[in-house]
């Protein structure tokens, strides 16, 4: 095996990380967690990333947003990601689809993948996309973040957890992010991924919450 | 008693755990509006563990956990 994997054994085995390399794996945002899991995926050694993003950097994205950069500003989120992963490990191959996720597009843009990555940035693109993989019959790695505040999960197609979460029209209260609250979200998000690609044992419906202010972690049952 | 537990920004100028008697409340409705917490402001709610509908009956033992709503990314 190639030496930039060898410290992924042996938490994963030599077959997992061939596995891995084979992966098609789409992430819906490119900003605060879609940045990071892009990083992560990149580096552990899946396959193939859709890096899906219609917006640019602007100034407030720099305290949080791994891709984010003072000389990227206006420039392509997705594009970006795309030229990172280059940068990084050059035998993953990568498609930046510069383009919002819709009602239109989305079933398109997820089909094909192994697992969706939600690092979107609001409800209703939630709720659009969790329809897709249901449709597409793929699994939904969910991740949202607040503040100090994360959460994450795995739905697997039918189980409607986006549904049972979001039941009611939800009001962010809190819109700020912290620059270390996507990271561990999106760590909590890759580890999910990781094992769903790998065929390890994963719960649905299962909601881990973390909150960082007070230290508090919680597992909890929703479906 | 009917046991509540805030969690994150449900807390701020609140508190974290909390006892109310049985009889002051009939649903987790009741125990949001005690609060003065609006249904749009949480996004999970346990009793007992299980999550559950804000109209959910209470009675005297149970345990409410309410969850900020968390959407940003």
């Amino acid at each position: 095996m190639q030496a930039r994997y060898e410290r992924n054994v042996p938490a994963l085995s030599e077959a997992e990380c061939a596995l891995l390399g084979s992966k098609r794996v789409a992430v819906i945002g490119c900003g605060g967690l879609g940045g990071h899991i892009i990083e992560l995926l990149a580096r552990v050694g899946v396959g193939y990333i859709k890096a899906v993003d219609g917006d640019s950097f602007d100034e407030s994205n720099l305290n949080r947003q791994l891709l984010s950069e003072t000389a990227l500003i206006g420039k392509s989120k997705a594009q970006a990601a795309k030229e990172r992963v280059q940068r990084i490990n050059p035998d993953v191959e990568v498609t930046a689809v510069e383009a919002f996720l819709t009602e239109e597009n989305a079933l398109d843009i997820v089909s094909g993948c192994d697992v969706v990555m939600d690092a979107l940035d609001n409800v209703s693109a939630r709720r659009v996309l969790s329809r897709a993989c249901e449709m597409a019959g793929i699994p939904y790695v969910y991740g949202a973040i607040s503040g100090w505040v994360a959460q994450c999960a795995v739905s697997m197609p039918g189980d409607g957890l986006i549904e049972k979460l979001f039941g009611a029209e939800p009001e962010i209260t809190d819109k700020s992010v912290l620059s270390f609250t996507p990271a561990l979200c999106a760590a909590a998000q890759c580890a999910l991924c990781v094992k769903l690609l790998c065929g390890r044992d994963v719960q649905s419906g299962q909601i881990y919450y973390f909150d960082l202010l007070n230290m508090e972690f919680e597992n909890i049952s929703i479906i | 008693m009917i046991e509540v537990r805030l969690f994150a920004g449900l807390r701020e100028g609140r508190g974290k755990v909390f006892e109310l008697e049985a009889n002051s409340v009939s649903n987790v409705l009741d125990v949001m509006k005690h609060f003065s917490i609006r249904r749009e402001e949480v996004n999970i709610l346990l009793v007992n563990g299980f999550h559950q509908k804000p109209e959910y009956e209470l009675k005297d033992g149970d345990v409410v956990s309410l969850f900020p709503a968390v959407g940003g990314g």
